[in-house]
């Protein structure tokens, strides 16, 4: 691996030369198997994967993947996947073109007289709380990949129960997209 | 008109023209065997459904039809994963209807359940589980389409007992757009820029190779081949899967390339200055070691399948087309090459040196396997079809015998399946009653589907199966002799263990015996003479040959190793 590429959304998980497939499927039944199925036995990798009901019609579901494109050249990935008869348009989206967002959920064991620390953490990463019980507080945070690396990282100095991460959903900025 | 789903069915197989398919019935797909009474398809009743696929695909590679089996649930299901995974390999159209259990069964470990399109998965090119008697011709329909279009391959069809049962209103899709796959984009505009590249290239070479690989088969595109070939006076190597899409007579025909190639085939592509590849994927045992393949190449690629493009090997120029048409567009250009008068006499040079050769025949000892593939060839008549299984006899069958037109070879290339020759060589005849159909199987892969001459013999179908019986699994035998130290694990079979002529008779075929020249001579005579039953020829052959040429496994093409007689020179 070279000077590794910049650009925003960096997750520790996620080797530089990741790529972002935003792909329109039919939604019916055994589709994501199909998709995953053929990264399986092809040998390409998939960091995330975020599936849901596409914009346009019922007919249609959008599964929005991040790929790794230093294992496996792109152009393979892209064209596997377009020979799927499920798959009816795949857009590649280079990191830097991309609008990312992902959604982080976390369940942190704190009491109430001990809450200013994580408030503060909160306050300051844009995230908010969602739930609230006396021996626990639920944080949420809608933003960028990095943000959410970020916040998960000054979560490690609180008692977390619970973590969870969606994966990124993606659009191309515009006047950005190469459709495949 | 109202229907059952298992008559829709029907229907539909007989709306899409098919006028034969190969089958066995079980409790899944019972419903479906019933309108079959009643139908024009002729069904072939198989012994075993593996032997239905290869019969489907060697019916779909003798005639360029669609080939097709029906199968039960379950283990009739996944008895024919082998073949789907064959034809999956070799790009053959096939369409494999399998019975399910109902549909509220679905999950719940039933009686006979498995879960085929999701075994299939990775192995079809796409399949379908019908979930309304209404959607039967519109997967039928859809099945056809994908199966044939673009780059062939099998659909599988997987049909719920219920829904066979249940009825709809007949209706048949009449165009494209109501099979409903908006993903599936198969036909393709030709890109003449991309022609006038490749043109560009062709003018500037001098030492130009045609790779003709098997999309040039499944494109019908031996007549423009022809021309071009001609037209621009370039040398040409067909595959194994191309063998037979140019004449093997032709003088410009260098033969096939790999693993187990011609020594001026293989090294024509590894001094070529361009190839010019033709539906083929760069295949290892085409291209041996990989970064030491035609090091000095560039490439113009055409195929139908854009994720076959710089897969194995970068292209210079890629060309996404049919081979018919790129093939009329390029010799439309008008392009030659450069002056190929020296590259042809290095070419000569190397087909004169090592030409294909082995000993002769000596009545003391065995026989020799190459002989008996040659002998067969001379005593047939033009035209005729030959099969084989995987391993040893089948690259003697691809040097030895002589494929003049598409269609007349039948094998199993890129999975290698042991036991493909004889139903394959069944499913042949049956598309091609009018031709000769022989087997050049081995010991072993004999053993693997021999009973589907019960079929062949029940059902009238004339095919003649040579074995060449050496007593061993040969081409693992061959590597153990070679890389193993002479180690030879688990594969000897014993050359009377079965008795392969009681075994035939059984069978109701005729059964041969050859240990000599001239009982092989009459044997084959016998055998081209009978023209009703299956015959079975037991051909005692000499366990010690081993096929040359030979690039052993990760090497490079430039170290071929070719028959010892020549190593000298």
């Amino acid at each position: 691996m070279n000077a590794p590429e910049p650009f925003l959304g960096v997750t520790e998980h996620t080797p530089v030369r990741h790529h972002i497939l935003s792909v329109l499927v039919e939604n019916k039944a055994g589709v994501l198997s199909r998709v995953a199925g053929l990264f399986a036995r092809r040998g390409f990798n998939i960091y995330s994967l975020a599936v849901a009901p596409a914009e346009s019609s019922a007919k249609f579901s959008r599964i929005t993947m991040v790929v790794d494109a230093e294992t496996t050249p792109l152009e393979q990935i892209v064209e596997q996947l377009d020979k799927l008869v499920n798959v009816v348009a795949i857009t590649d989206i280079a990191p830097k073109d991309a609008v990312e967002r992902e959604l982080l959920l976390a369940t942190i064991r704190t009491e109430v007289n001990s809450r200013t620390p994580l408030s503060d953490v909160v306050a300051n990463s844009g995230a908010a709380i969602v739930d609230v019980d006396a021996h626990s507080i639920t944080v949420m945070l809608a933003g960028t990949p990095k943000a959410c690396d970020l916040l998960e990282a000054q979560l490690e100095e609180f008692d977390t129960i619970e973590l969870h991460r969606t994966g990124r959903v993606a659009v191309p900025r515009l006047g950005t997209s190469a459709s495949a | 008109m109202q229907l059952t789903g298992a008559q829709a069915l029907i229907k539909s197989l007989e709306t899409e023209g098919v006028e034969v398919v190969f089958g066995l019935p079980g409790g899944a797909i019972l419903p479906v065997y019933d309108p079959i009474i009643d139908s024009s398809i002729r069904h072939i009743l198989v012994r075993h459904e593996q032997g239905a696929g290869h019969m489907a695909e060697g019916y779909a590679l003798a005639t360029g039809k669609p080939g097709v089996a029906i199968v039960t649930s379950g283990p009739g299901a996944t008895n024919i994963v082998t073949p789907i995974a064959n034809a999956y390999m070799d790009s053959t159209p096939l369409v494999v209807i399998t019975g399910q259990v109902a549909s509220g069964s679905i999950g719940t470990d039933a009686f006979q359940e498995c879960d085929i399109t999701g075994i299939t998965q990775g192995i079809t090119k796409h399949n379908f589980l019908i979930r309304s008697a209404h959607d039967i011709p519109r997967a039928v329909a859809a099945a056809f389409y994908i199966a044939t279009t673009g780059r062939p391959g099998p659909v599988l069809v997987d049909l719920p007992k219920d829904i066979a049962q249940s009825t709809m209103e007949w209706w048949y899709p009449s165009s494209v757009e109501e099979l409903d796959l908006p993903g599936y984009r198969p036909l393709v505009d030709l890109d003449l820029e991309r022609i006038a590249e490749a043109a560009e290239l062709i003018a500037a070479s001098e030492r130009p190779v045609l790779y003709v690989g098997g999309g040039t088969l499944k494109s019908r595109a031996s007549a423009q081949l022809l021309a071009f070939a001609e037209r621009t006076g370039i040398p040409v190597v067909t595959t194994l899967m191309a063998r037979g899409a140019f004449p093997d007579s032709h003088r410009q025909h260098l033969g096939m390339p790999g693993m187990h190639g011609m020594y001026a085939a293989v090294t024509a592509m590894q001094k070529a200055d361009l190839l010019i590849s033709l539906g083929a994927r760069f295949d290892d045992r085409v291209t041996g070691k990989i970064p030491a393949f035609a090091p000095l190449a560039k490439i113009i690629h055409v195929d139908i399948d854009k994720a076959e493009f710089n897969k194995v090997r970068r292209v210079d120029v890629a060309v996404r087309s049919s081979i018919d048409r790129a093939l009329e567009a390029l010799d439309a250009t008008g392009v030659v090459a450069q002056d190929l008068e020296v590259w042809w006499k290095e070419i000569d040079t190397w087909r004169e040196t090592y030409p294909l050769v082995y000993d002769e025949s000596d009545d003391e000892k065995l026989l020799r396997p190459q002989l008996v593939v040659e002998s067969i060839y001379k005593a047939s008549a033009p035209g005729t079809i030959v099969s084989s299984g995987v391993g040893q006899h089948q690259m003697w069958a691809s040097q030895f015998w002589g494929f003049e037109e598409p269609g007349t070879w039948i094998n199993s290339g890129g999975a290698g399946t042991m036991g493909f020759g004889v139903p394959a060589a069944i499913g042949a005849k049956v598309g091609r009653p009018d031709r000769t159909v022989w087997c050049i199987d081995g010991d072993g892969c004999f053993q693997m589907t021999a009973q589907e001459l019960v079929t062949a013999r029940s059902e009238g179908i004339p095919v003649k199966i040579a074995i060449l019986n050496n007593a061993y699994l040969g081409m693992v035998r061959q590597w153990q002799e070679m890389f193993y130290e002479e180690r030879y694990s688990e594969v000897y079979l014993d050359a009377d263990l079965p008795d392969y002529v009681k075994w035939a008779e059984s069978m109701g075929c005729v059964g041969l015996r050859a240990r000599t020249v001239a009982e092989m001579h009459e044997a084959i005579r016998i055998a081209n003479d009978i023209n009703d039953v299956p015959v079975v020829i037991d051909f005692r052959t000499d366990s010690s040959e081993k096929v040359f040429p030979m690039v052993a496994a990760g090497a490079s093409n430039d170290d071929i190793m070719v028959h010892p007689s020549q190593r000298e020179k």
